[in-house]
């Protein structure tokens, strides 16, 4: 199945995504158990990073996350402030080497926990109904890396970023009611408008500028849903815009694939930290 | 990758690749020795010779080499372990031809016997084994995988593969090579189930077998703060 025949069916997405699992020997309470584990993990790995301000070991960051949390609210958007503090939270605690859950990867392990449980606290809704949501990104995710690795190193953060923006897209519009269709026109389009970023860590470190690219991608995640759910499509047929995903990932040079040589690492602050950090 | 792949693996960063990734990769080795490993090279290849430091990738591999799984929070003080465990490692850089970025060339020495196991870390913790000492092969630590190493003679493969049936196990994938004719050839076969002791003993001990291992699966979710390490063909 692709993304887009995944975009064809009937009723919800997730539930085409456990149908295509049970095929293939999966058992469906089993794999709602596993999840729930993997949510229960999420929500405890947001928990500690709020709470932190502990450094990450470059000391590059570690306090964005309680700093945003803590902040005034000038914008009275409590659902954004809500959505990146809770993405940057689990990003910090990556960083610090805490535990998280990738998401597809630990580099973009925000993004998810970020816009599904930002959504969901914001609107008072429980975490057992995450649980589908959270399958389905599942599926967008290994749709997804059916065609490309992902992995900066090989894709570019567009592979890391994209995915898990697409995931936590497709998750949060089906969480709002959207159906297969509008649940990946939103991943589609998420991942559409992440094309060509890549992956420049500072001294090869996922913290700069990792940790606020969550934050701003779980928000991205939202707002695809949000236009999916007024109806908004993808012009470029979803696979097809996995396909150019891809394609572009071949044509980054390896500067720009997580060796920490191009980007925002090759800047004078950036050499400076990975010079510092080799002593 | 299944669905538990993308979302998963429940890990400590700081990357899935190059901290997940590379602990599973010295999981999958540090079960090729029977006894514990005294020392270990570490030969990094491409994106993790230039960023290992940075993302902990080798902490990850001196932590798997000590049998910590991906999610142990041991893994931060990997090389204080790795002290107080007695092992000697070394990282160096090497070129290992045209390969995934994120690969490593494990070099490992027991008390009875030195192997090596080379492979890449291919994203989202997902791994490939390539190399088992000189040998090709192919194998991901996503199911128990039997490796037996051979004489180039008929009716090898299909012996062993005889031998997995009668134990109900399933093959989900088999890669065999050969160094030349009538020389020696090494098999991975990726199963759904670990064999039966006694079919290990067996295969242990028939006339062209030269070595054999059953390796655990390393990508499985374990409890937390678990060693993966599992009894082996000679152990007792």
């Amino acid at each position: 199945m692709n993304l887009t025949d995944l975009s064809q069916v009937e009723g919800l997405a997730s539930e085409a995504v456990i149908r295509a699992e049970v095929e293939t020997g999966a058992v469906r309470d089993e794999l709602f158990e596993q999840m729930r584990g993997r949510i229960r993990e999420m929500r405890d790995s947001v928990r500690r990073g709020l709470e932190s301000n502990a450094p990450s070991r470059t000391g590059m960051v570690g306090w964005n996350a309680k700093q945003l949390w803590e902040a005034t609210d000038p914008l009275q958007s409590p659902l954004t402030k809500r959505v990146q503090a809770y993405a940057m939270a689990v990003n910090e605690e990556n960083a610090r080497m805490g535990r998280i859950v990738a998401a597809p990867t630990a580099g973009s392990a925000g993004t998810l926990p970020g816009a599904l449980f930002g959504v969901a606290d914001h609107l008072g809704i429980d975490d057992d109904l995450l649980v589908a949501p959270v399958i389905l990104a599942a599926g967008v995710g290994q749709i997804i890396g059916k065609s490309m690795f992902i992995a900066g190193s090989t894709g570019g953060c567009q592979a890391e970023i994209g995915s898990s923006a697409a995931m936590a897209a497709a998750a949060v519009c089906e969480l709002l009611g959207g159906n297969a269709r509008q649940a990946i026109h939103a991943g589609t389009q998420a991942l559409m408008n992440t094309i060509g970023l890549v992956c420049d860590p500072v001294g090869g470190y996922v913290e700069v500028p990792c940790v606020s690219r969550n934050a701003f991608y779980s928000v991205h995640a939202v707002s695809a849903a949000q236009l999916a759910l007024a109806g908004v499509e993808s012009f470029i047929p979803p696979d097809e815009v996995v396909q150019a995903m891809a394609s572009v990932g071949r044509l980054l040079p390896p500067e720009l694939r997580e060796t920490g040589e191009g980007g925002v690492a090759d800047t004078p602050t950036g050499r400076a930290v990975a010079l510092r950090m080799a002593r | 990758m299944g669905l538990l792949d993308v979302i998963g693996p429940v890990m400590v960063g700081p990357s899935s690749s190059h901290t997940a990734g590379a602990c599973r990769l010295a999981l999958l080795a540090r079960n090729l020795l029977l006894s514990p490993p005294q020392r270990v090279r570490f030969a990094l290849h491409g994106s993790f010779a230039k960023t290992a430091q940075g993302h902990g990738t080798d902490l990850a591999l001196v932590g798997g080499m000590l049998g910590f799984a991906p999610d142990d929070p041991r893994l931060r003080q990997a090389f204080d372990e790795g002290v107080a465990a007695g092992l000697e490692f070394e990282f160096t850089q090497a070129d290992l031809g045209d390969v995934h970025p994120n690969s490593v060339r494990i070099e490992m020495e027991s008390a009875d016997e030195s192997v090596s196991l080379t492979g890449s870390s291919l994203g989202g913790g997902l791994v490939k084994a390539f190399k088992v000492g000189e040998f090709e092969t192919n194998f991901s630590g996503s199911y128990h995988t039997l490796l037996v190493q051979h004489l180039d003679q008929p009716g090898a493969i299909a012996q062993v593969a005889r031998v997995i049936a009668d134990d109900d196990g399933n093959i989900a994938t088999l890669y065999s090579m050969r160094n030349k004719r009538g020389g020696q050839a090494l098999m991975a076969i990726e199963i759904d189930k670990r064999l039966s002791q006694h079919v290990l003993d067996y295969l242990n001990n028939v006339s062209y077998a030269v070595w054999v291992r059953m390796l655990p699966e390393v990508m499985a979710d374990k409890p937390p703060a678990s060693s993966i390490l599992e009894r082996n063909v000679d152990e007792r």
